[in-house]
Formats: structure tokens, C-alpha cells, sequence
């Protein structure tokens, strides 16, 4: 009965969401008040009927429905109850409907915490969200229906959730990373909706700036998550992989990155307007492409989806219609002519456009990296893959040529700058980054030239942020009255820069300095990694609620000190008989331990070990984490709030609906 | 209206995609040639799974057979096994490469879930993986009667996969081999 229940109010959600995209928009058109003033309730609506359903399913889950053929084939009796909740999402035809909730979800808010919007360009954004709605909830309700039942013959039990995601980090990171994907169908909506009205001020860019914010943050973190996922689970101590589907989520992660900071050239500057659009409607796009890719199976990957091609024809057909028609209005009413605003060479602007045009060249060498394998197979050469070396080719030395210019960023003036004032403003974190660079490896052993220029870009990141934070509070005068004065938006950014800076050290340091020993090893044995010694205790053999465990014990000391007891431990789980490694890790800020099992090596209790030291390997996703704070304290800024209030006056809005 | 053509650009750049991805749509990434396609089954001499019997290639050749690598370890292994089961007892001829695994617990699979195996090689090194160009398991070789490779699928051989790509392939080879 739940499940029919469930399936019921999908239906429902469906065609509130048709409704949404058809009435305000045609209000809109037609400047009918009543027909706009039915966006936020329809927007809510929605919200409340897509989360009937997912409770539905989540219920199916919950009470092991295995008529349900989803739970049937990815939960279990056995599996722990937290388990069985994120297995909701660990598949297909639920993560789509979690995709869906949450676009639910963000259209709400849209719709709830937008006031001082104009009603005209809120109906229109809400009816542009209710659209790409339409377009998920029918590709639930046509190809991928998660209620479907095994009549009449239900198992007697289910399949279990693949091992790999029965995983903490693994509850949160879908739906981190759909908070991030979704998040950004608010600026293409904003996008739209000013391509739509024909006015590309900057007003639509201050509306869409704290939303493109948050969605990137989120999206940040959900990166962040799965690449740690990847190294403490997958066993072999990696932490991206450049497979696919991670470049599914970094694409439009990388155009977000463009967009953000090309909003906020044209919130200030009223420049860059069609561009700044084109990046909206670009990560959003992006996301879809990640859709598309994820789950129509046309690349191959560890992360697939069971594909179908009639769902990857029906995301295909979608991905036109929505990319395609916002390409052709962008096409027609984008303004041609190039604003009238100027700004010198040397200005706030150009070191913008700079990070716009490298992180838009990232972007298209990853997608051209993703798509390769298909384009030669489409054309009939053969069948090729792109690796890591590829992509650590075009990237790393894009992410080199930023990082110098990231710090004259924050110092410099909007129009009109001056090269003396650099000068003088950078020379001393200029030296100090020097310094830095040549002291700071030293602490290592063995002295690293890639590791020395890591710390020289982030030194110079950090002292450069550190002389403008200086600058902008007033020097020691204005200490501390002057950091009251400094911006949230500041701040975040400032934050934001500091978290980059933490990724370039922690990826140069752990790439350049990692250790890996895979060897043979009896219990009673020992092996020394940088100074560590490793001693293998014993093997155990441990029951967990749904599997079955052999677990090595060993003790980690240096210089006779205990410094951890690490146990990983080889699962086979008893459901689906699949065997798992569960990576056991001492983490630390200067470096983590890692012990992985292999395989049994004969009869005489030997297995096959992997021990890594990986230095300041957290650094990447603490600096992420700084990102996502960073760019979550931006929304802070009383810009926001106080536009909020001024603007909540209807004459405003309705000088706009007339 | 030069400045207007400008901005059509994306668009074009996005059909030029679009087409692309629909032509990905019916291709199959997994598909996989092997570099031993037409070529002969490399020699190799294993023991069989259970015994001490030595297999080689003599012993597995002369008729149009199906090659399957599989592991108890393999995921995918388990969900393909029961279509093999039934390919089996349609009469179709599989020997089974068990591929870096335990005796024990490839015997102990076989008991419990069905054989569908005229022989296993227990390749329990991988050697004859590493000639073959194995790139997981689980995957099927279809090799005519006189040991040549034919084709390589990578991933489960299922309904589909066997009535478009492998069935007619083989009821040709066979044709072949009897003709």
C-alpha cells in the first residue's frame, strides 16, 4: 500500500510541477498577477509531494518491503538500519527521485526566501525550476519508476546493498553533491528568466550570487567527500581517479568556479553580462551532461548506474530541450554589443577575466578528456581511454598559472589599477613566499623542487591575503575595530583562497612524498615505512551484522613509541558473498598512516599488505572544507539582507510587472 | 548582425555534442576487442579446478566452445551464473577460466550454485589472464573449433547479450566447423 502511495503522490508532484512551469510563465507573458502570484504555492506544493514519496520509499526500505523490486535488489534483512536508509539513494531510480526531491527542495527555497524579488522575475525563475522539474519527475514516473513491485513472486530476501557504499561517508555524499548539482539550476533559472524579461543587469546578478554561492559550497564539499571516500574505502590509498564519473561532478565544479567569480564582476561592474549568463546556463548544463553520463552507460566506469539506453535516450532528448532551447534564447537575446564600461589592463577586471578564461579551459579539457573514448569509438577509431596522465598534463600546470595571479586578486581596484601599487603592495609577501619556499621543504628529508614551488604559490597565496587583510582593517591602528568593518563576503573569500591554498600543498606534498610498500607479511613480521615501524600482530576473525571479517592487527610504533593500532580488515559480506577491504588509517595534519589487506598468500598465515604513509594528504580536504565555508559565509553579507528589505516595497515590483 | 552570429556559437558547439552522445548511446563502451581476436587461444597448461589433473590447450580445443573467466570474488560472476546454467543445458559448450581464486571456494561454488562447466583451468596465478589480456572478470571468449579467438566480451553474458552478439556468431562458427 506504501509504495502505491508513494507512487501516487509522484504523480501528483508531477503534474504540480507542470503546472508551475506552465501558469506563472504564462502569467508572466500575459501579466497576469494571480497567474505569478501561484508560483511559490505551486513551488511548495511540489516540494510536498516529491518528500511524500521519498518517505514512501524510504519506508520500503525501512520495513524490507522486497516486493518493492528497488529494495530487493539493493537492501537486506541483515543490512543496519542507517544502511538501509542511504541504500534509498545507492541506486538508480532513487537517487533520481533524491535528485528530484532536492530540486524540490531548492525551488522552495527560492521561492520562500525571495521577498524582495520582483514577482514578475520570481514567476518566471520558479516556472524555469518547475520545467527542469517536469523533466525529472517524468523520467521517474516513465523509465525509472521506484515503486515498482516483484508480483507475485517476492523474494525472500534482498540482494544487499553493494558493500562499497555501506559507508558513512557514503550516506552524505549523494546528497551533498545533488545539493551542489541542483543548486546550480538557481542561476540558470535566474539566467533564463533575464534572458526571458531582456533585462541583464546587474540585478540578476546580485538575485543569483548568494544562491550560485551556496550550491558551489555544497558541491565543493560533495566533491570533497568522495574523494575521500574513495581513499580510506576503495583500499589502494588513490584520492581522485579523473574516472568519468568524477569529472562529471568537477566539470561543473570547475564552470561553477568560472561563475562565481564572473558574477561577481557583473554584480559590481555591470560587465561580462552574456557571459556571465553563458556560465550559468554552463554548469547547469554540465550537471545534466553528469546525468547523462552517469547513467545512460555510454562511458565506462567504476561509479555506473545499471544502464539502460531508453533512460539514456530520455535524458539525452531532455538534455536538448533544456541546453539546446537555453542556447538558442541565449543565441537571440543576449546583448551582442559590448558594454559600454570600461576597464583597464590593469584592474580588478581583466585578473577576473583571467580566472574565468582558465577555469573555462579546465573545464573543456576535462570534458574533451571525459567524452575522447566516445568521440573516437563514434567515428570509428577504435577504442581508447584517457588516464590520469592526460589529465594531470593540462591540469596541473592550469592550476600553476592561476594560482600566481589569485594573489593580486584580492589587492587590487576595480577599472583602473596600478602596477607600482602591486609592486609595492606584494613585495613583501613576495619575499616571505620565497623564503617560505626555500626553508619550508627542508623539514622533510629530501628536498622536493615540486614541492618547493607548491609552498611558493601558496605562500604567496596566503601572504598576499594576509598584507590585503592587514590593509583593509587599517594596520595595527585600526586593530581590532577594523576587522568588525570586513565584510562576511570578504571574509568568505579570504577563507575560500586560504582553502585553495591548503589543496595546492596537501595534493604537491602527498603526490611527491607518498610511500607504498606492498609486500608479503606473516603474522610476527615487521616493516619500517619512513620511520614507522609496522608490526604485524595477528589475523582475527570478526563478525559484523552482515558479514564476516578477517582482521590484521598491527601496532605502529617510532622510536619505540606507540604511535597507533591499526586493524584492517578483509569483509566478505553474506548476502551477496562479495569480499570488501576496509582500509585501516591513523590520520594526522602532517600525515596519515594506511594499512590495506590483500589477499591470503599461502598456507602459512601470510597475506599480502599494502602499507602507504601519505604526508598532509588532509590538507586537500580541509582546504575543500574552507572552500564550502568560505563561500557558505559569502550568503552572510548584510548586501543581501539589506537589498531584502528595500526592495520588499511593491513599487519596485510592480515598475517591473507593468 | 556579426556580433548576433557570434553568440549561435555555443549552440553549434552543443549540437556537434549532442550528436555525438547520441551516437554513444548505441555503442558499448565495454565492448572490448581483444588484441587475440582471430588469433589463436595462447597455450597454457593448468591444473584443473579439483584435481590434479593437468589441463592445456589440446585438451579444450576441437569444438566451437564458450571460455568464461570467473571468480568467486566476482560480483557480476554471480548474477551471470545462472544464464550460463541455462546456456549449459541448452547444449552450449562452457569451459571455465577461474580466475585468481581459492580451490575451495570455487568448488564449494560450484556445488552450491550449479555447474555449468565442461572443465575449469584454475588459473589461480593469472597467467593465462595475462595471456588473454583479461581485464576483469566477469568475461567470454568464443573460440571456433580450431582454437582461434572469435570474440571477446567484457561484462555478463546475458539474455541479450547472447541472442544479438554471441548466438549468431556462434551458430555461424558452428556451421563453419561442421560445413
Amino acid at each position: 500500500m506504501i509504495p502505491e502511495m508513494g507512487h501516487f503522490a509522484l504523480i501528483i508532484a508531477f503534474v504540480l510541477a507542470l503546472l508551475l512551469a506552465v501558469v506563472p510563465a504564462w502569467g508572466a507573458w500575459r501579466r497576469n498577477v494571480y497567474a505569478m502570484a501561484l508560483a511559490p504555492r505551486l513551488a511548495i506544493g511540489q516540494l510536498v509531494f516529491v518528500a511524500i514519496s521519498f518517505t514512501c520509499l524510504a519506508v520500503a526500505f525501512l520495513q524490507d518491503d522486497f516486493s518493492v523490486a528497488v529494495v530487493a535488489s539493493n537492501s537486506n534483512s541483515l543490512l543496519p538500519a542507517i544502511y538501509k536508509f542511504s541504500a534509498v539513494w545507492g541506486n538508480h531510480e532513487g537517487s533520481l527521485l533524491l535528485w528530484s526531491l532536492i530540486l524540490c527542495l531548492w525551488t522552495s527555497a527560492v521561492a520562500v526566501f525571495s521577498p524582495q524579488l520582483p514577482l514578475l522575475v520570481l514567476s518566471r525563475v520558479l516556472s524555469v525550476m518547475g520545467a527542469v522539474a517536469v523533466g525529472f519527475l517524468s523520467f521517474s514516473l516513465l523509465t525509472s519508476n521506484p515503486f515498482a513491485r516483484l508480483l507475485p513472486s517476492i523474494p525472500p530476501d534482498g540482494n544487499d546493498l553493494n558493500p562499497l557504499l555501506q559507508d558513512p561517508g557514503l550516506i552524505i555524499h549523494p546528497p551533498l553533491l545533488y545539493m551542489g548539482y541542483v543548486g546550480f539550476s538557481v542561476a540558470f533559472a535566474f539566467a533564463i528568466a533575464a534572458l526571458l524579461g531582456g533585462r541583464l543587469d546587474a540585478s540578476w546578478a546580485r538575485w543569483s550570487r548568494p544562491w550560485t554561492n551556496v550550491a558551489w559550497a555544497f558541491l565543493t564539499l560533495g566533491i570533497m567527500l568522495g574523494s575521500w571516500w574513495a581513499y580510506y574505502e576503495l583500499g589502494w590509498g588513490g584520492w581522485w581517479f579523473w574516472d568519468p564519473v568524477e569529472n562529471a561532478s568537477f566539470m561543473p565544479w570547475l564552470a561553477g568556479t568560472a561563475l562565481v567569480h564572473s558574477l561577481a564582476v557583473t554584480e559590481k561592474r555591470g560587465l561580462f553580462k552574456s557571459w556571465t549568463v553563458l556560465l550559468a546556463i554552463f554548469a547547469f548544463s554540465l550537471s545534466l551532461l553528469g546525468t547523462f553520463l552517469v547513467r545512460s552507460g555510454v562511458l565506462t566506469s567504476v561509479h555506473a548506474f545499471a544502464t539502460d539506453p531508453a533512460r539514456g535516450m530520455f535524458i539525452l532528448v531532455f538534455l536538448a530541450i533544456v541546453v539546446g532551447g537555453s542556447l538558442v534564447l541565449y543565441a537571440l537575446r543576449a546583448p551582442a554589443v559590448s558594454s559600454r564600461v570600461s576597464f583597464s589592463w590593469v584592474s580588478r577586471e581583466s585578473l577576473l577575466l583571467f580566472n574565468n578564461v582558465v577555469f573555462l579551459v579546465a573545464t573543456l579539457t576535462v570534458l574533451f578528456g571525459t567524452l575522447f573514448p566516445l568521440f573516437v569509438d563514434a567515428l570509428g577509431m577504435g577504442k581508447y581511454s584517457v588516464g590520469p596522465p592526460y589529465f594531470n598534463a593540462v591540469f596541473v600546470p592550469l592550476m600553476a598559472l592561476l594560482a600566481p595571479v589569485m594573489a593580486f586578486g584580492p589587492v587590487s581596484r576595480w577599472k583602473r589599477d596600478s602596477t607600482q601599487r602591486w609592486k609595492a603592495e606584494l613585495l613583501v609577501p613576495g619575499i616571505v613566499a620565497v623564503v617560505c619556499a626555500i626553508t619550508l621543504p627542508l623539514v622533510h628529508a629530501d628536498y622536493n623542487i615540486w614541492v618547493a614551488l607548491a609552498v611558493l604559490l601558496s605562500a604567496w597565496l596566503v601572504c598576499g591575503l594576509a598584507r590585503d587583510v592587514w590593509f583593509r582593517m587599517g594596520g595595527s591602528a585600526g586593530f581590532p575595530r577594523g576587522l568588525r568593518r570586513l565584510t562576511p563576503s570578504y571574509w568568505g573569500m579570504v577563507l575560500a583562497h586560504l582553502g585553495f591554498a591548503a589543496c595546492i600543498v596537501g595534493v604537491v606534498a602527498t603526490s611527491q612524498y607518498s610511500i607504498e610498500h606492498d609486500l608479503k607479511m606473516s603474522p610476527g613480521e615487521t616493516d619500517v615505512v619512513a620511520g614507522y615501524e609496522f608490526r604485524f600482530l595477528e589475523v582475527a576473525q570478526v563478525r559484523g551484522p552482515n558479514y564476516l571479517a578477517d582482521e590484521a592487527r598491527f601496532e605502529v610504533t617510532r622510536n619505540g613509541e606507540l604511535v597507533a593500532m591499526l586493524a584492517p580488515q578483509k569483509r566478505r559480506y553474506l548476502a551477496s558473498g562479495s569480499v570488501m577491504t576496509e582500509a585501516a588509517i591513523d590520520p594526522g595534519v602532517f600525515r596519515d598512516l594506511f594499512v590495506a589487506m590483500g589477499e591470503p598468500i599461502g598456507e602459512g598465515g601470510a597475506w599480502a599488505i599494502r602499507l602507504h604513509y601519505k604526508p598532509m594528504v588532509r590538507w586537500m580536504w580541509v582546504g575543500s572544507i574552507f572552500m564550502a565555508l568560505g563561500a557558505f559565509a559569502t550568503v552572510m553579507d548584510k548586501r543581501y539582507r539589506r537589498q531584502r528589505s528595500s526592495a520588499t516595497s511593491t513599487a519596485h515590483g510592480t515598475e517591473y510587472a507593468r | 548582425m556579426h556580433a548576433r552570429l557570434k553568440l549561435f556559437l555555443p549552440l553549434i558547439l552543443f549540437g556537434i555534442l549532442a550528436l555525438f552522445l547520441l551516437r554513444g548511446l548505441s555503442l558499448d563502451p565495454k565492448e572490448m576487442p581483444s588484441a587475440l581476436i582471430d588469433k589463436p587461444f595462447p597455450e597454457f597448461s593448468l591444473p584443473a579446478l579439483g584435481g590434479d589433473a593437468k589441463l592445456d590447450k589440446a585438451s579444450v580445443s576441437g569444438r566451437v566452445a564458450l571460455f568464461n573467466v570467473w571468480a568467486t570474488w566476482c560480483v557480476s560472476c554471480r548474477v551471470e551464473h545462472p544464464y550460463l546454467t541455462e546456456l549449459a543445458r541448452q547444449g552450449v559448450a562452457i569451459y571455465g577460466i577461474n580466475y585468481k581464486d581459492e580451490d575451495a571456494a570455487a568448488l564449494g561454488w560450484l556445488q552450491q550454485l550449479g555447474d555449468p562447466y565442461i572443465a575449469n583451468i584454475a588459473d589461480r596465478e593469472g597467467t593465462l589472464g595475462l595471456d588473454l589480456g583479461v581485464y576483469g572478470a566477469p568475461e567470454t571468449y568464443l573460440v571456433d573449433a580450431q582454437g582461434m579467438v572469435r570474440y571477446r566480451h567484457v561484462g555478463v553474458v546475458d539474455e541479450r547479450v547472447w541472442t544479438t552478439v554471441l548466438l549468431p556468431l556462434y551458430t555461424q562458427l558452428k556451421g563453419e566447423g561442421e560445413g
